[in-house]
């Protein structure tokens, strides 16, 4: 094989810039780069983020609490459960409620089926930047079909749920909820069966991403990454182990690590979370008790005492973290999102220069942003 | 090899799975009664008039701000010779479903149960041409409950 190395030498190049994005169909949203490329390798990446740019922080400063909610469902919409639990979380420490068990055990469930759903989403897409056009990604969004009817059940919708409330929950999920969880479960195992099948044993996509995009688990920490992308690189650090939130420290699951750091590692390491969230959902569904869902006594409008709280919860991009500073009232004086594929996205340029154009694209999917987190 | 073949041999399995998809436009999925299209008034069947008194409340609580309410007072009332006992009721109500972020909170700040989420399938195909024509006014929002077609769902 021609090394990039080897090309370098026998022929004399000049450096191209190249514009990816924001309308590019592998950039996952509207996500720009531009890459100075010397024959098919990169040299270069600058990203350009900010397209999406809302402004959900200041949104969130004009608002009180419960109207936050929505907003974070924004943010974060592959893992909406998951940015609300931080979120609401950060309110619940600030007025210092104790949320019933019910409820902390239903939002483990749907945060763990948000990871599985959004995690098939990541093996869907990425797959078709690898060039398995279509077929991973129908498959894969079988599964995150079954498990948004779900959601749409018991939250009435089927990305914006806004369904947590600090304090608890909305309203109560449905009368046959244990039942459907042990539905969608089933279908979770098929899907992951299915997945494996596609692609993690398939050999034309092990050589196409074997060894692309690596970095080291100190270059990651460096770079502030988090989650799969962080673990894949062998560092140990998932926030569920290192500061058990809900329920965590009472449920046994592994956090898989990788060992070489690269795209194709990234990928199987997110297969294998799949396979332990549903071990966790199992878990938490034998304990769910009946009980309430709020506490008793919940004011109309929630108004928080001064003080300042960063939370941060293992989101399936990685740390999702919510800085609130409150001046009393109640309405947030400050609050800023922690957001994992930003982090993320800054360790592109080291993964991605020295490699091939087309590898580009494989380990910008292989971060798996969202860029409604990224620009929030 | 061997795992390009298995990777074929799933697609294949397709073959003997039961289809996920539906032909939409012509066959609708069921929804279930929680579903949360755009939030609608409700119609007191039992006096003929909307629930809602204009009190404001959801207007006030909307986080996107796409409500607008006007009250009035209720020409039905007792003291006036009528039958109901709303002193207040609604005399203009707007709703912008283009700028509604459909977060069920007007329904929760809701005391006299007046709003809803549509939870049929008329609530979610609003498809229009004009944005202006998502400004829903009051005659619009009472239809659909007043014509009957609205499952009951009320959140604990
Ligand atoms: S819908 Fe309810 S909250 Fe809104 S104005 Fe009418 S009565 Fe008040
Ligand atoms: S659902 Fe939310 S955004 Fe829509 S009208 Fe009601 S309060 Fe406003």
């Amino acid at each position: 094989m021609v090394t990039p190395r080897a090309l370098e030498h026998e022929f004399e190049t000049q450096d191209l810039m190249i514009n990816m994005g924001p309308q590019h169909p592998s950039t996952h949203g509207v996500f720009r780069m531009v890459l100075t490329i010397d024959g098919e390798v990169v040299r270069d990446v600058v990203p350009y983020v900010g397209y999406m740019h809302r402004g959900a922080e200041k949104l969130c400063e004009t608002m009180d609490y419960r109207q936050g909610i929505g907003y974070m469902d924004r943010t974060e919409y592959l893992a909406n459960f998951n940015a609300e639990l931080s979120y609401v979380m950060a309110v619940e420490k600030l007025l210092d409620i104790d949320v019933p068990e019910r409820a902390q055990w239903i939002r483990m469930i749907l945060c763990e089926l948000n990871r599985i759903s959004s995690h098939f989403m990541f093996t869907g897409a990425f797959g078709t930047d690898v060039g398995v056009f279509g077929t991973a990604f129908t498959y894969s969004f079988i599964q995150r079909e079954i498990v948004q009817d779900l959601f749409e059940e018991i939250t009435g919708d089927r990305l914006m749920y806004a369904y947590f409330r600090p304090g608890g929950l909305a309203w109560e999920v449905t009368d046959n909820f244990v039942a459907r969880v042990h539905e969608v479960l089933a279908d979770m195992r098929q899907g992951v069966i299915d997945i494996d099948g596609l692609l993690t044993h398939n050999e034309i996509f092990v050589a196409r991403t074997k060894g692309v995009g690596y970095i080291s688990g100190q270059d990651a920490i460096d770079y502030g990454m988090s989650g799969p992308a962080l673990r894949a690189s062998g560092v140990d650090l998932d926030i569920r182990k290192a500061e058990p939130y809900l329920y965590y420290d009472q449920i046994d699951f592994d956090v898989p690590l990788g060992e070489h750091g690269d795209v194709y590692d990234r990928f199987v390491l997110r297969v294998e979370e799949i396979r332990q969230s549903i071990r966790i959902v199992e878990q938490c569904i034998e304990r769910l008790q009946p009980g309430p869902i709020q506490p008793e006594r919940m004011p109309r409008m929630l108004r928080t005492p001064p003080g300042e709280v960063y939370i941060r919860t293992e989101a399936p991009r990685g740390e999702y973290g919510i800085y609130l500073v409150s001046k009393g009232g109640n309405r947030p004086y400050r609050l800023k999102i922690r957001s994992a594929c930003l982090s993320n996205l800054q360790a592109l340029k080291h993964m991605t220069v020295g490699q091939y154009v087309a590898d580009a694209v494989i380990v910008l999917g292989s971060i798996d942003i969202v860029l409604c987190e990224v620009d929030r | 090899m061997r795992g390009i073949a298995k990777s074929m041999l799933t697609t294949l399995s397709a073959f003997t799975r039961r289809p996920v998809t539906r032909e939409y436009p012509e066959r609708h999925r069921p929804i279930p009664e929680r579903d949360r299209a755009f939030p609608i008034l409700l119609w007191d069947q039992g006096i003929d008039e909307p629930f809602c008194t204009g009190c404001h409340a959801c207007e006030r609580a909307c986080p996107v701000e796409c409500m607008t309410v006007l009250m009035k007072d209720n020409p039905r009332h007792t003291s006036q010779g009528g039958n109901s006992s709303r002193r207040k009721i609604i005399d203009k109500f707007w709703i912008d479903y283009g700028r509604c972020m459909r977060c069920n909170i007007c329904v929760e700040v809701c005391n006299f149960d007046a709003i809803a989420m549509n939870n049929t399938w008329q609530g979610h195909e609003l498809s229009v041409y004009d944005r202006s024509d998502l400004v829903m006014d009051l005659p619009q929002l009472l239809s659909q409950h007043r014509q009957g077609n609205l499952k009951e769902w009320v959140a604990e």
